[in-house]
């Protein structure tokens, strides 16, 4: 899928990925979507409990080797 | 949507305890929380503007793991334990500890004290001094960072008597 705009938030830990997501999310326009590369395990459930909560979708999660990339369409 | 509220009194002075606070401040704002902090007690050494003296004490603190941020594999996963009475006696072994766990925080991609602090006041995180404790400790407003506020008990409740989430850290 395409995106808009691209995160490297690989060497970061909590709550850094969370933080400079919502920083790049600021960039964007609403239905524009973000790609975001991390390594911190905790992410996973991290980025699914932020888009719940500020009205932003997660589109996919993948993982491969040990890093994980999310999509993420801004509400 | 109602903006949700936070509120956290943070009360402890340690490089340790500086991070639950500043994260959970960062966080909240950065989920569309209007955040409040209150620093009191030894809370205030969080204010000061040179975060260079905020230190972690193993001494007297059996939870936490004393591991080295360097060398092969096996050797990072050996926890010292070293006695107390050592810990007491032995000059520069705060300084030592903190050194260390500095650089395991580098290590593991967390962010430092400096930079959370900071990303809470990009979010427009607002952080209120306990005016008592100010003249308790002897300090000085012009050791604190600008811009924040100055307070009492009743500064606090007028906030935190609105807020969804209120923690005493």
């Amino acid at each position: 899928m395409n995106h808009d705009k691209e995160l490297d938030a690989r060497g970061l830990n909590c709550p850094l990925p969370i933080l400079r997501t919502k920083k790049s999310l600021s960039e964007l326009g609403s239905g524009q979507i973000l790609k975001i590369s991390a390594t911190d395990p905790g992410s996973v459930k991290d980025m699914q409990a932020f888009a719940k909560q500020t009205g932003n979708e997660l589109l996919s999660t993948a993982e491969n080797d040990d890093e994980f990339v999310f999509l993420m369409r801004k509400g | 949507m109602e903006t949700k509220r936070m509120a956290i009194i943070a009360t402890k002075g340690t490089l340790d305890w500086a991070y639950p606070p500043f994260i959970l401040a960062s966080t909240a704002a950065a989920l569309g929380y209007e955040v409040q902090m209150f620093f009191t007690f030894y809370g205030l050494q969080l204010l000061k503007k040179d975060l260079s003296g905020l230190k972690v004490s193993p001494l007297g603190n059996p939870g936490m793991p004393m591991k080295m941020p360097f060398g092969p594999k096996w050797f990072k996963g050996v926890n010292w334990n070293i006695p107390n009475a050592v810990q007491a006696l032995v000059p520069g072994y705060e300084n030592l500890a903190t050194s260390l766990m500095k650089q395991t925080i580098a290590n593991n991609g967390v962010a430092s004290i400096p930079e959370l602090r900071e990303l809470c006041v990009e979010a427009e995180v607002k952080m209120i001094g306990c005016q008592m404790t100010v003249e308790l400790f002897g300090f000085d407003h012009r050791e604190f960072m600008d811009g924040i506020e100055y307070g009492g008990a009743a500064t606090f409740f007028e906030f935190a008597g609105e807020t969804d989430i209120c923690l005493f850290i």
